[in-house]
């Protein structure tokens, strides 16, 4: 049974980035990207090392302020409303972002009381991601691929219109590779748009809409992996 | 639900979660009255042996260990954030910052006051304090400082937890705002234990709770603005 759960879907377009700029230092990292991602879609994003990546994953996370452009996520702009725009994402990080001396279950308690779920949410999301049997244990004695999966399961615990995963692949084995594609197949067949940092497409392959590319803080290629546009009601296999 | 009520869901959430982790590594805790008591002593020493002159000098010494004690405090409920970005998750759950401040405000001022009552108790000891009758009133000046500087503690160390020097910042924009607090915790304490029952007591300690007042209200409407990107 899906756990997955999100708000009923919008017709505004899940990412409206135009003209997005951001420089650290001297050294601008975005210069003027465009891209729009319609709700449901599901687009890998790939590109070199410090290709800006991570970067557009956080200005529109609202973690980054764009320095020049303006972004929209399901309406609403990232330096306006970011108020709003943070109750529609769900954000996915490099780091875990978890409290070591926690247990796994206390992880997902705090997260679903700063989430307004419940606790049985919390059960709900640990069993998803196989984590059930060792949620009493403190996080500190995770390995990587376990912080992963708890990780995942607190994005369980949000109502997404649209998922920002930053290499989510990482440290996770074939169940997790796996595990983390039939989420956002469910996600996306709710409605719910995803953009997904990758370095390769392979893991999420027959899951992707369509690819871009990043180069030289631009968007270099778009390349469609399927014939027919996402649509919000559209079931995955 | 009303939105005052998940906001205060938010802060409990919050200060249980300090107070979980605090508890479990312990090592803040230690290090923080192992800090505040070794001050006690050196105070001790440095004083010498006239038993006037010591307890004339305790309520000094004893908000002296708590500051220095408590900055330590307040960089480390930050820390916790930091390590592993869960400071990035913190900011990115919808609702009102102001929840954040009101957890972190509440775990710290349950830290600083086990702290404080094992930091007083030493000093009764070590200074030969004599407790006056009316204690409650002692009890009164000493929850307020607490309040005065918890306040201060907690709303400048989210500052400071933005910058890579933040063990340096946080003394350097915390001790120049303090120095009222800490001004008026200290007089009212002395004319407490000096046997100053209504006089100068009571105008500190209205002074007190006025900056505790002033300084809260800043803090919370400020405090979005300090930890947003």
């Amino acid at each position: 049974m899906s756990i997955v759960s999100s708000p009923s879907p919008s017709m505004m377009p899940a990412i409206d980035a135009t003209g997005v700029a951001r420089r650290f230092g001297a050294s601008w990292v975005l210069r003027g990207l465009t891209l729009r991602v319609e709700p449901g879609e599901v687009v890998g994003l790939l590109g070199a090392n410090g290709s800006g990546k991570s970067t557009l994953l956080r200005i529109l996370a609202t973690l980054l302020r764009p320095h020049a452009g303006s972004a929209r996520v399901c309406g609403h702009d990232v330096v306006v409303a970011p108020g709003r725009v943070r109750e529609s994402v769900g954000y996915l990080g490099h780091a875990p972002g978890l409290y070591d001396d926690l247990t796994a279950r206390e992880n997902l308690t705090f997260a679903a009381a700063m989430l307004d779920r419940d606790e049985h949410d919390a059960d709900r999301a640990l069993e998803r991601v196989g984590l059930l049997d060792v949620g009493a244990r403190p996080v500190r004695g995770f390995s990587s691929g376990m912080q992963r999966r708890l990780a995942i399961a607190r994005l369980l615990l949000v109502r997404p219109r649209l998922l920002l995963l930053d290499e989510p692949y990482s440290n996770l084995d074939a169940s997790g590779v796996s595990l983390m594609n039939s989420l956002i197949a469910e996600w996306a067949s709710a409605g719910v748009a995803a953009l997904v940092v990758l370095h390769e497409d392979t893991p999420a392959a027959g899951l992707l809409d369509r690819t871009v590319s990043i180069e030289n803080g631009r968007i270099e290629s778009t390349r469609r992996s399927r014939v027919e546009p996402a649509s919000p009601m559209a079931v995955r296999a | 639900m009303s939105t005052w009520r998940h906001e205060w869901r938010r802060a409990r959430a919050i200060a249980w979660k300090d107070l979980t982790a605090e508890r479990r590594s312990k090592a803040g805790f230690n290090a923080v009255v192992a800090l505040a008591v070794t001050i006690l002593v050196m105070f001790g020493f440095a004083l010498g042996p006239d038993a006037q002159v010591i307890r004339d000098a305790a309520p000094g010494a004893i908000w002296l260990a708590v500051l220095f004690a408590g900055v330590l405090a307040f960089n480390r409920s930050y820390q916790v954030e930091l390590d592993g970005s869960a400071l990035e998750q913190l900011i990115l759950y919808p609702g009102g910052r102001r929840s954040i401040f009101a957890g972190k405000l509440l775990a710290n001022f349950a830290f600083v006051a086990l702290m404080l009552a094992i930091v007083i108790t030493v000093g009764i000891v070590l200074f030969q304090v004599r407790l006056p009758p009316n204690w409650p009133a002692l009890l009164v000046i000493v929850l307020l400082g607490a309040i005065g500087l918890v306040t201060l503690g907690t709303f400048y160390a989210a500052m400071a937890s933005r910058s890579r020097a933040r063990e340096v910042l946080l003394p350097l924009l915390l001790f120049p705002m303090l120095v009222p607090v800490l001004l008026a915790a200290v007089e009212a304490t002395k004319a407490l234990l000096g046997g100053n029952l209504m006089g100068d007591a009571s105008a500190w300690g209205r002074l007190l709770a006025a900056f505790d007042v002033v300084f809260l209200a800043a803090a919370f409407l400020a405090f979005e603005s300090v930890i947003e990107v």
